[in-house]
């Protein structure tokens, strides 16, 4: 029986993708594990192999299309003795996403956060971060980390990448995407699987006057290198009455993935963000993660750089201007507003922002803050803001024990006690380790429905 | 410390050769048909397919005996099949059911069968190392006789604490064989690029561990240095090393560029070497099976792999109150 050959998923994180080159054509015998087509998604292009033996029939999709939907028919597989022309197959349309160069490309969020579709383009009101006019534009996250490493490392000898597959294989992510061509393997430096040995090496050159950046292939691996980032890394300029320290960031993907289960999907925001001696960024947008990444290079003392696998394909608005840089220790206002303030950072700022949207119908207008880093972190916009809505909701995907809502609720206590109509509400992952089905995943990560339901519980709706 | 070059023994009875080819060959099928339904989205998140390494597990599980222990790391399908777990409850962990060794919760990476001492299903890489040695401390402190199979790649034996693990085990004689599973690559990074020395069995010389290597594409070869190293364990004599020279036909995990090896080198490998065509050349040229024997196998296979992968797309999601389960004992 003829077998229809469908668009595979290649990736934790594809939804479509694009059919590049054909390696077979109608009438071709194959066997499983053959090479019959090379797709692209937005990290790679991958070899696709046949999983059964047969004789290709019909290729249904031709080669260049765009946007071909995971699970779509691409091509048929006869049987010996089957002819294609007793079948007529058509590519159902819905298959196919008309791709227009105007729309610059969506990346919707992977099936794993119960969130609704995410806006195309955030529209980013011109920030406090660069000058009015200047012109900005569309860049992924990861686009906006790879340019932060390359002008950094462009006009600092000292700055070099090192890490699991940074090089030659351009990334695990694909960040550090053309680094190795452009500064060659002195700087771009490939290291064996041993978080916890060039961890240590990286703090050593730090020591002795260079300024590393650390790629963990995710931040999950960083746990392996733990003691070196902060037994080592974080103290010794304490330790050495300020003779010596860390100028280094340590960085790549944290948070939960989609579908990896619990050993690859966890937020050690707070975990870092507790330790004196470390600063901890964590990004939203793509501005944000050039502006602080550079911040982060230059900065002295060793920086947590915490970035996510699920933002790295969005687009945000970037700056076109000459040493833009964020700084540390200032919170963003992205929505303002009076009737609650939503404090968030990193992804929990989708959810938080998504919540800002839908809070709208009910006529409830939150004011939405991106803290950007949570070492230092910026307390006084926050307190302004709560000073001024008399509710605070805060947002994060990591675990809810000791989270930086905890946190920032103390503060709030301390500081705006008089102020507040309402308990402070933390929105958070849930207190279990991740479980990898589908179902459970969902509910396990914080959404922008909890988020919703939480600022009608404080504004008592 | 000598490396023995691989010598196919005639002394291997026909059944067991039988064996061995039925055995590797449902670990490739059910490879192939987990690739499928991670291609049609049934199954998520990071996938690492055992393809082209069947003969190290069939060959070690050959030398196991009942009550032996193994664990591994992410790269575990195979594993866990060749110990005698059921498909279908390995495959529906990949789909991520409750008809899973996992109920679901583990997914590809993370499964785990006390009944058939499968002790997981690791994703941190070398993480695996020093829990088996422990493990074997466990046997060893309850005089039980047994041993643990402690697998392992080639990219984590870069580890430090692998080294650790080593000077422990080999202090204290426990019972455990470490196999490193050579297969060239860690992601896409070859041997050559992330280790000092090839030879990485040579490296528990340091702590007075023997190591030989292994050709990993003769299952009689593995089967043969398998019971060598079973001996010296369960003999009293502390840990054994098996470097296992072999080689995975395809990606690191579902997504790989496939850009840092060419497509004749794995080409290559498939046509001259695999494991599967090999024990299938000696079963027919020695008379043992005919090719229609043969061909039942393959469809008694099939049939065993389809059925697992209904099985595992018809079992429910775990009930959502699974979420808070098994956080706490
Ligand atoms: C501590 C740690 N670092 C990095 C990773 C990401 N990673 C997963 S598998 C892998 C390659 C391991 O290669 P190898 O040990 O040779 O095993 P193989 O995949 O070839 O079976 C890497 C780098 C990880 N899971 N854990
Ligand atoms: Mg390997």
């Amino acid at each position: 029986m003829a077998i229809q050959i469908l668009m595979p998923a290649l990736s934790p994180t594809m939804e479509e993708g694009t059919l590049a080159k054909w390696l077979v054509k109608e009438g071709d015998t194959v066997a499983s594990g053959d090479i019959i087509a090379e797709i692209e998604t937005d990290k790679a292009t991958m070899e696709f192999e046949a999983v059964d033996d047969g004789i290709i029939g019909k290729l249904l999709i031709a080669e260049g299309t765009e946007a071909v939907q995971v699970n779509a028919p691409i091509a048929v597989l006869l049987e010996e003795g089957e002819s294609s022309d007793t079948m007529d197959i058509d590519v159902p349309a819905v298959f196919t996403r008309p791709v227009s160069s105007q729309v610059s490309k969506i990346e919707l969020a992977p099936s794993a956060p119960a969130s609704a579709t995410i806006p195309a383009i955030i529209s980013v009101p011109s920030g406090p971060d660069w000058p009015d006019e200047t012109p900005v534009k569309q860049q992924s996250v990861r686009e906006a980390l790879r340019d932060a490493m390359i002008e950094e490392m462009t006009s600092d000898p000292t700055v070099y990448l090192m890490g699991e597959e940074v090089g030659e294989y351009q990334g695990a992510y694909k960040v550090s995407q053309g680094l190795l061509e452009k500064f060659g393997n002195k700087r771009v430096i490939d290291t064996p699987i041993t978080e916890h040995g060039f961890a240590g090496i990286a703090v050593g050159a730090a020591f002795g006057g260079l300024r590393p950046i650390v790629e963990f292939m995710t931040f999950n691996f960083a746990m392996q290198a733990m003691d070196q980032i902060i037994n080592s890394a974080a103290k010794t300029l304490y330790m050495s009455g300020g003779q010596m320290g860390a100028p280094m960031v340590f960085r790549g993907p944290n948070g939960a993935a989609a579908r990896v289960g619990a050993q690859h999907s966890q937020d050690f925001a707070a975990w870092f963000a507790q330790i004196p001696g470390l600063k901890v960024a964590m990004p939203y947008s793509a501005s944000d993660a050039k502006g602080l990444l550079k911040t982060a290079i230059r900065d002295p003392n060793p920086v947590i750089f915490l970035e996510n696998e699920i933002l790295y394909g969005r687009n945000f608005d970037v700056p076109i201007m000459d040493n833009f840089t964020v700084p540390f220790g200032r919170a963003r206002i992205w929505r303002e507003g009076s009737d609650v303030t939503i404090v968030s950072f990193g992804i929990g700022m989708q959810h938080a922002l998504e919540a800002g949207e839908k809070l709208l119908a009910d006529g409830i207008v939150a004011e939405v803050i991106d803290l950007r880093t949570l070492r230092p972190i910026d307390y006084d916009t926050v307190i302004a803001s709560v000073k001024k809505t008399n509710r605070c909701v805060t947002v994060e995907e990591g675990f809810p024990v000791g989270s930086i809502g905890n946190h920032l609720s103390s503060v709030i206590m301390e500081r705006a006690f008089d102020y507040l109509d309402a308990p402070v509400i933390n929105c958070t992952g849930k207190d279990v380790p991740m479980p990898y089905a589908a179902n459970l995943e969902k509910l396990a990560l914080v959404t922008s429905d909890q988020v919703v339901a939480a600022v009608k519980s404080v504004t008592y709706r | 410390m000598a490396v023995r070059k691989s010598t196919s023994k005639p002394n291997i009875s026909p059944d067991e050769l039988l064996k061995y080819y039925k055995d590797m060959l449902m670990i490739r099928r059910f490879e192939e048909k987990a690739g499928q339904l991670y291609g049609m989205g049934l199954i998520g998140g990071f996938c690492h397919l055992y393809i082209g390494q069947e003969a190290v597990v069939v060959g070690l599980e050959a030398a196991a005996e009942e009550g032996d222990k193994r664990i591994t790391s992410y790269r575990d399908h195979g594993h866990m099949l060749a110990a005698g777990m059921n498909p279908d409850g390995v495959m529906a962990e990949l789909t991520g059911r409750v008809g899973g060794y996992s109920k679901g919760k583990g997914g590809s990476m993370h499964m785990f069968s006390k009944e058939k001492h499968f002790y997981g299903g690791h994703g941190i890489v070398a993480a695996q190392v020093p829990l088996g040695a422990g493990l074997a401390f466990a046997d060893l402190y309850k005089e039980n006789g047994r041993v643990t199979f402690t697998y392992f790649g080639d990219g984590a034996a870069n580890q430090g604490q692998v080294y650790e693990t080593f000077n422990m085990a080999a202090l204290w004689e426990l019972p455990v064989i470490f196999v490193i599973e050579n297969n060239q690559y860690a992601m896409g990074t070859s041997q050559r690029r992330s280790t000092s020395s090839p030879d990485i069995y040579t490296r528990g010389a340091a702590f007075g561990i023997p190591g030989e290597a292994v050709d990993g594409m003769d299952v009689l070869s593995v089967k043969e240095a398998g019971d060598r190293a079973v001996n010296h364990c369960r003999s009293g004599k502390g840990p054994y090393i098996l470097e296992v020279k072999t080689y995975r036909y395809r990606g690191h995990s579902m997504s790989d560029p496939a850009k840092y090896r060419t497509r004749e080198e794995v080409q290559k490998m498939r046509e001259e070497r695999d494991a599967i065509e090999h024990v299938r050349s000696l079963l027919l040229t020695g008379k043992h099976a005919s090719e229609d024997d043969l061909k039942a196998i393959d469809k008694e296979v099939k049939a065993i792999v389809n059925a697992s992968a209904d099985f595992a797309k018809e079992s429910p999601e775990p009930d959502l109150d699974e979420l808070w389960t098994d956080i706490y004992a």
